[in-house]
């Protein structure tokens, strides 16, 4: 190992980067662009559901109903129906996602005492909606009986649970969204600026040269990790930023312990890129590879968007060799909980395997030889 | 080993390399003697380029060995490295970078001491003439300044051995007279060169010249002991219909070759036949003389005759 050949592999590649437009804008753009695109886009909260109503009874009490589903910020009412017929060509259209429906007789039977039930149709495409949806609107029904049964008097309720959320008091799923999407944009990111890097000197020619230099393969591995491991780091300040600028996400752990943490992580992905890239020796198929051998796995099985613990026993042996899901834990755990090593060292033992495997790979597979 | 084995600085036995079933390079076998310029001459796929890979270490031989200073490429292809300079066929350096950060690099990669670096690089430029474009992009050089530039590369950590892979490859006139002016100064220098080349008229400026076809060695000699070697003599033949001729001359008796050599045919008679004969042939097929002259053989009919076959590359 030598510094000054490892010094002169990551200049030149660095020179390189800074030459060429698509490098750059992989390099310094897209990982914010994405964190901003994928951060607004993916959001489990449900609010404004827009709703149609029929009220058949027409009364006092149907219409504070109405009114307490408007306030409660999660329905909107944006149509009133006059029959029936009208019920199925809303929902079929998706002009709304659901209808209440009063019938008549709704305050009668409420003044008697007697039950009185209100029908919420609801459109069941998209299911995890739907089940919202009709949580909220049984809870805001809930509320509304509630109101008209006690009026003026006390009931006393057994067994009562008293939920409290921590981390995520207001259950904001943005919160949960976006430390999680910097870990799988950093996985994906970082397997793909390494996987041109070795693929284009064979592509090039250059390698043949390079190769009959005494420049040892390491040096040529690290040389041209140091600056992609630069940008990494970079990346993940920015995407940082962005998350608690942006969106408000709080940061609650160490920056340090992020800063070491991610170091880890992308020495792992950035050896990943450049052995995938040395062993396809073709800078198209090696983005392919990484893509695909990044981006599906991040998404899917890191925790990142399914929990790990709901999956078959199967499945999350599999999540084990998945990088991603220790940078998600790390992500959420020192964003979310401030959580530090304490908690965490299991998934800085696995990230620091993964970036000697990844290291390992990247050297084995790179060999300076033609044929 | 013999004497001759133990002077020599590239010493190539029974070198062999297969790629599957194809046998790039067949028990090959030859010395470079130190401060010479050798070449390696052959027809496209005739293992030159395999046989310079070998030499510098990126290629490992299937069997046989070729030690290059005494250290064996085969057992120890790293160890070769420092001591010499390659130039691949191919312009291998980065399009992306200036001339001046591709010197820099390749001065970084073999350790060029910092302090001795501009005398280097000044000297480097002298013979280059790429001084004034030291900011300029390399891909954004000509093809004979993008070779000199490689050859500025190869050369900045004063290679012991210097093995170049038909250097002059899709190169200007003018350049190709430069890059050969410059190796003639390496040599004069004490630098061992091992150049191949396609070209015959280039070959024939090496000390010796190893004549190469389907990974044998046909011949090694200087130039002159192989010109010397043809088994007759050489006569060039203009006529008035030359594609006739050649194919009347190829069939005539006592001549041994008759090759279309542009608008002209070159004879080889053996010694015993009669220059008459070949004209009276000519002219049973119709065929006007209008000059014919016994010529130097070249390199190239050498070649041509050794071969059996016109492949060699023309200027």
């Amino acid at each position: 190992m030598d510094a000054v050949r490892l010094l002169a592999i990551a200049r030149k590649e660095w020179i390189q980067l800074r030459r060429d437009v698509r490098s750059m804008v992989l390099a310094f753009a897209l990982p914010v662009a994405l964190l901003l695109f994928f951060g607004y886009a993916i959001t489990w909260d449900v609010h404004d559901i827009r709703i149609a109503v029929l009220d058949q009874d027409a009364s006092r009490q149907s219409r504070e109903l109405v009114e307490a589903l408007e306030a409660s910020g999660y329905f909107h009412v944006t149509q009133r129906l006059s029959g029936y017929g009208d019920v199925d060509a809303r929902l079929a259209r998706g002009e709304v996602r659901g209808v209440l429906v009063v019938p008549p007789g709704f305050a009668r039977d409420l003044a008697a005492g007697r039950d009185a039930a209100v029908q919420l149709l609801v459109d069941g495409g998209d299911a995890n909606t739907a089940t919202i949806a009709v949580s909220y609107a049984e809870a805001i029904v809930a509320g509304y009986s509630r109101g008209v049964v006690l009026q003026g008097r006390r009931i006393e309720i057994p067994a009562r649970a008293e939920a409290r959320v921590w981390y995520n008091p207001r259950l904001e799923s943005r919160w949960m969204i976006v430390p999680g999407l910097i870990a799988v944009i950093m996985s994906v990111i970082a397997a793909m600026l390494t996987a041109l890097t070795i693929a284009r000197e064979w592509e090039r020619g250059t390698m043949e040269q390079l190769a009959a230099t005494p420049v040892g393969r390491l040096e040529v591995v690290l040389g041209k990790l140091v600056p992609y491991l630069g940008i990494g780091l970079f990346d993940v300040a920015m995407a940082t930023l962005a998350g608690t600028l942006v969106f408000g996400v709080p940061l609650r752990g160490g920056i340090l312990l992020l800063g070491v943490l991610s170091l880890l992580f992308l020495l792992g992905a950035l050896g990943l890129g450049i052995f995938i890239s040395a062993a396809l020796r073709s800078q198209v198929l090696a983005m392919q590879v990484s893509m695909v051998a990044t981006y599906l796995p991040a998404i899917l099985l890191s925790g990142f968007l399914f929990d790990i613990a709901g999956m078959p026993a199967p499945l999350r042996l599999v999540t084990r060799i998945i990088p991603a899901r220790y940078f998600v834990a790390v992500t959420r755990g020192i964003f979310l909980k401030g959580v530090g090593l304490e908690v965490l060292w299991p998934q800085a033992v696995s990230m620091i395997v993964f970036a000697a495997v990844g290291l390992a790979l990247a050297t084995r597979s790179f060999r300076k030889e033609i044929a | 080993m013999t004497g001759a084995a133990t002077s020599a600085v590239v010493a190539v036995e029974r070198l062999t390399r297969r790629f599957g079933a194809l046998v790039a390079l067949d028990a090959v076998t030859f010395d470079v003697r130190p401060a010479e310029l050798f070449g390696i001459v052959g027809p496209d796929g005739a293992g030159k380029t395999t046989l310079l890979r070998i030499l510098a270490g990126v290629v490992r031989p299937t069997s046989g060995d070729a030690r290059v200073r005494g250290v064996s490429v085969a057992r120890a292809p790293e160890a070769v490295k420092p001591h010499i300079a390659y130039m691949s066929q191919r312009f291998g350096l980065y399009d992306d970078l200036t001339v001046r950060e591709n010197i820099d690099f390749y001065a970084d990669l073999y350790r060029v001491p910092r302090a001795e670096r501009p005398a280097r690089i000044e000297r480097l430029h002298r013979f280059s003439g790429l001084g004034p474009f030291a900011d300029r992009l390399a891909g954004k050089l000509s093809g004979g300044m993008k070779q000199k530039l490689s050859l500025s590369c190869a050369l900045v950590h004063q290679p012991e051995v210097l093995l170049l892979d038909e250097p002059t490859f899709g190169v200007d006139p003018i350049s190709r007279r430069d890059l050969w002016l410059i190796l003639h100064e390496m040599v004069a220098a004490g630098v061992t060169v091992v150049v191949s080349t396609s070209y015959l008229d280039e070959a024939e400026r090496c000390d010796r010249v190893a004549l190469l076809d389907h990974g044998r060695v046909l011949a090694l000699d200087t130039p002159a002991a192989l010109q010397a070697r043809l088994p007759g003599e050489m006569r060039a033949l203009r006529t008035d219909d030359p594609r006739r001729a050649a194919a009347t001359l190829a069939d005539a008796p006592g001549v041994l070759a008759a090759t279309l050599y542009g608008d002209a045919v070159h004879v080889l008679l053996a010694r015993d036949a009669a220059p008459a004969a070949v004209r009276a042939a000519l002219a049973a097929a119709g065929v006007a003389v209008i000059d014919d002259a016994p010529i130097e053989p070249s390199l190239e009919d050498v070649f041509i005759h050794l071969v059996g076959r016109p492949e060699a590359r023309r200027v």
